[in-house]
């Protein structure tokens, strides 16, 4: 498909899913079940709200949602008790599966989620959206339920329904438009008409879910769309215009720590068959500097982008789902 | 018809049932409260909340040219109006962060109790009556009436009640906070504001480089001579002043702005005579233009504390468990004491406004939003039983 064909037809504004009745009748036409996962370490400033206003909305008002539950990494401040307290299902990600270990980081909580949620469809959030709607979520699914073809959705932002017309500069973060779109550009080219490819919004379906291997840290995104555009084209994509998201800023040294992480998870999927098989051996150090008086400190992260196997290949996950060994 | 003795006993379920109506009330006043809407600004507020009437399905659900939101609950007979109504506008400027922050047990925000909150109740009460099952014979009215704050005095409610296609039997205003509040008439009130202001034409030779704000300060000394009688109760509130751009400039313009209030409306003319006053003086002293504008009135009155409307709004509070406070209020009741309609304040939960610098922050409680919302069910079955109606 060509990419504009694409970007044409795969894009969508959430109000073109508003009409709830309408969306739950489609889903319960189809049979569907919907898991909401929010991904948690301490976030006890914004979880209430969001499971509150999210509940509310997507489970009571409209029952879009059959779950909605909050996968914690071990928050030290009050997250799990204040999402239990709001209603969402509160896991421990230590206590999923406990017999494959414990990693840190979002994409293991992503990951332990296929496991322990019963949807055919699986809405990712993250924890840390002030402006926090129901569209985030039913923006999300909206293309799955509507659209049999489209595996994964990604949200993307900032694109105002009223404008004084004309063009303007759109598209992501500065992670996703100094490496990740030029990167694309260059291997992926039909990737790179996602506006937004790293956002952590994003809805997919179940099958696709478990056959996808899971970076623990900050590649996880960028590994679901190399993985997922190689077995099944940009076809599979949809992404959904979320107007505005307000959310916490990084600081530029967190963001080379997500790029290097990112670029480790890019790199090792080039090799099987992908051109860059004679790439070295990659090192696993970040070497960042910060300035003390009047000296330059050398600051190193060790950063290693652990990968989990596809959920698929877990004994105790078809078990669960009633596979075959 | 039921007894009001049997309109008690309903309150324990209605509480309960609004209990599990929580979230569903949480959600709406976050949503409520995170859109933008000050005074003359309402429009998208009131589409929200027009959009939540026709969700629980109300009819009529409507826009008129003062951008009001209004909604119908059908009663079964339609014989009597209830008008259910609180200010859709903010304190808040459009260009405010209006994040509203949920913790476990409350809500904090930018104008939150001021008025997300009453917004939020009046978008989940057809909820609770459908829950509970109950079916009015009069006619419900709600409505989110657009530009009730500051200079938008009541303009919005004012022009609902002058253009109502039939006439509205009870009122009942609701406020954020407190709970509690059984408002039962109104105090006499004057908003408006006084502004120093350097003429072009200013001799700064002549009158020294004082600026604004000097005569200004003239102004405040005497409207603090002024008299204030305890009783009738009469207060001066001096609510906001502003003047000048740094440090180093002399302020060419500075603004005063007021309230007064009071049982009496001959004090009430009294103290507005007495500024007027003042206000010439200073400006015929200083040499400075100074500008008096009342731009808000209302007049004292309503209901009796003895009135069977008064009577079933303590009865039901006292049910709740809630001590009522009966006082006279400047809330929009006023628009509808005016036009002699029997009517009532209450607050829906606690709340306060925290101490910080920017004012707009303000604290409300989720516990009592049960009895709250509980509370109306049980005044708006008295209004409807007949149990609140006074002498013919």
């Amino acid at each position: 498909m060509d990419p504009r064909d694409w970007l044409a037809r795969n894009t969508f504004h959430h109000s073109a899913f508003q009409d709830l009745r309408r969306l739950v009748a489609e889903k319960e036409r189809q049979g569907l079940r919907l898991s909401l996962c929010i991904p948690t370490l301490n976030e006890e400033k914004t979880i209430g709200k969001e499971i509150m206003l999210l509940r509310a909305e997507l489970v009571s008002r409209y029952p879009l949602f059959d779950e909605i539950a909050v996968i914690d990494s071990g928050s030290s401040d009050r997250t799990r008790e204040v999402a239990a307290a709001f209603g969402a299902d509160v896991y421990e990600s230590a206590d999923i599966l406990p017999e494959t270990g414990t990693r840190r980081g979002k994409g293991e909580n992503l990951w332990k989620a296929i496991y322990q949620l019963a949807g055919d469809i699986i809405v990712y959030l993250d924890a840390d959206i002030k402006n926090i709607r129901p569209h985030f979520a039913y923006g999300l699914v909206g293309p799955l339920i509507e659209r049999p073809e489209v595996r994964y959705v990604k949200a993307f932002y900032d694109r105002p329904l009223a404008g004084a017309g004309g063009t303007r500069p759109s598209g992501g973060g500065r992670v996703t438009e100094i490496l990740i779109r030029p990167l694309f550009s260059l291997f992926f080219p039909d990737l790179a008409a996602l506006i937004q490819p790293l956002s952590g919004e994003y809805a997919v379906r179940r099958e696709t879910l478990e056959r996808l291997s899971f970076p623990i840290g900050y590649g996880v995104e960028t590994a679901h769309l190399m993985d997922v555009y190689r077995a099944h084209g940009l076809e599979a994509f949809a992404q959904t215009d979320l107007d505005r998201r307000v959310h916490r800023n990084q600081s530029t040294g967190d963001l080379g720590r997500m790029a290097f992480g990112i670029l480790q998870t890019f790199l090792s999927r080039l090799r099987p068959g992908g051109g860059a098989e004679a790439l070295p051996e990659l090192h696993a150090m970040l070497r960042q500097f910060q300035a003390r008086d009047n000296a330059y400190e050398l600051v190193e992260h060790h950063i290693v982008e652990e990968e989990r196997p596809p959920m698929i290949d877990l004994p105790a996950y078809r078990q669960r789902r009633g596979l075959p060994p | 018809m039921s007894s009001m003795e049997q309109v008690l006993d309903i309150l324990p379920a209605a509480r309960k049932a609004a209990d599990d109506l929580r979230d569903l009330l949480l959600a709406n006043a976050v949503m409520i409260g995170e859109i933008p809407a000050a005074t003359g600004n309402e429009q998208r507020r009131v589409d929200f909340l027009l959009q939540r009437f026709a969700e629980s399905g109300l009819s009529s659900c409507s826009s008129d040219e003062r951008r009001n939101g209004a909604a119908l609950l059908p009663g079964s007979d339609g014989r009597r109006h209830i008008l259910l109504a609180t200010g859709a506008d903010t304190g808040v400027p459009d260009d405010a962060d209006q994040t509203v922050e949920v913790e476990p047990d409350r809500l904090v925000g930018p104008f939150v109790v001021d008025n997300s909150i009453a917004l939020a109740v009046l978008a989940t009460l057809p909820l609770l009556l459908e829950r509970l099952q109950l079916r009015l014979r009069s006619h419900v009215l709600f409505l989110a009436a657009a530009r009730s704050l500051g200079r938008g005095n009541l303009d919005g409610l004012k022009y609902f009640l002058a253009n109502a296609r039939a006439p509205v039997h009870f009122g009942l205003c609701l406020e954020s906070v407190q709970l509690g509040r059984l408002n039962h008439a109104c105090l006499g009130m004057l908003r408006g504001e006084i502004v120093c202001r350097l003429p072009d034409d200013y001799n700064w030779a002549q009158h020294g480089a004082t600026g604004s704000i000097i005569p200004m300060n003239d102004v405040i000394t005497r409207i603090n001579r002024i008299p204030v009688p305890r009783r009738p109760f009469t207060s001066i509130v001096l609510g906001s002043i502003h003047g000048g751009i740094s440090h180093q400039n002399i302020a060419r313009q500075t603004t005063l702005g007021f309230e007064v209030r009071s049982e009496s409306a001959d004090i009430l003319h009294e103290i507005r005579q007495r500024m007027e006053d003042l206000v010439a003086e200073v400006g015929a002293q200083s040499g400075l233009r100074v500008d008096l504008d009342f731009f808000a009135r209302r007049e004292p009155g309503g209901l009796d504390i003895g009135h069977p409307l008064v009577r079933c709004g303590r009865a039901v509070l006292e049910r709740l468990g809630v001590t009522p406070t009966t006082y006279r209020t400047t809330s929009g009741m006023s628009a509808m004491v005016d036009r002699g309609i029997p009517a009532l304040t209450v607050g829906v939960t606690t709340g306060e406004r925290l101490g910080r610098l920017d004012e707009f922050d303000e604290a409300c409680a989720i516990g009592p939003m049960a009895a709250g919302l509980a509370q109306l069910v049980g005044i708006l079955l008295a209004m409807d039983g007949g149990h609140a109606d006074g002498p013919a």
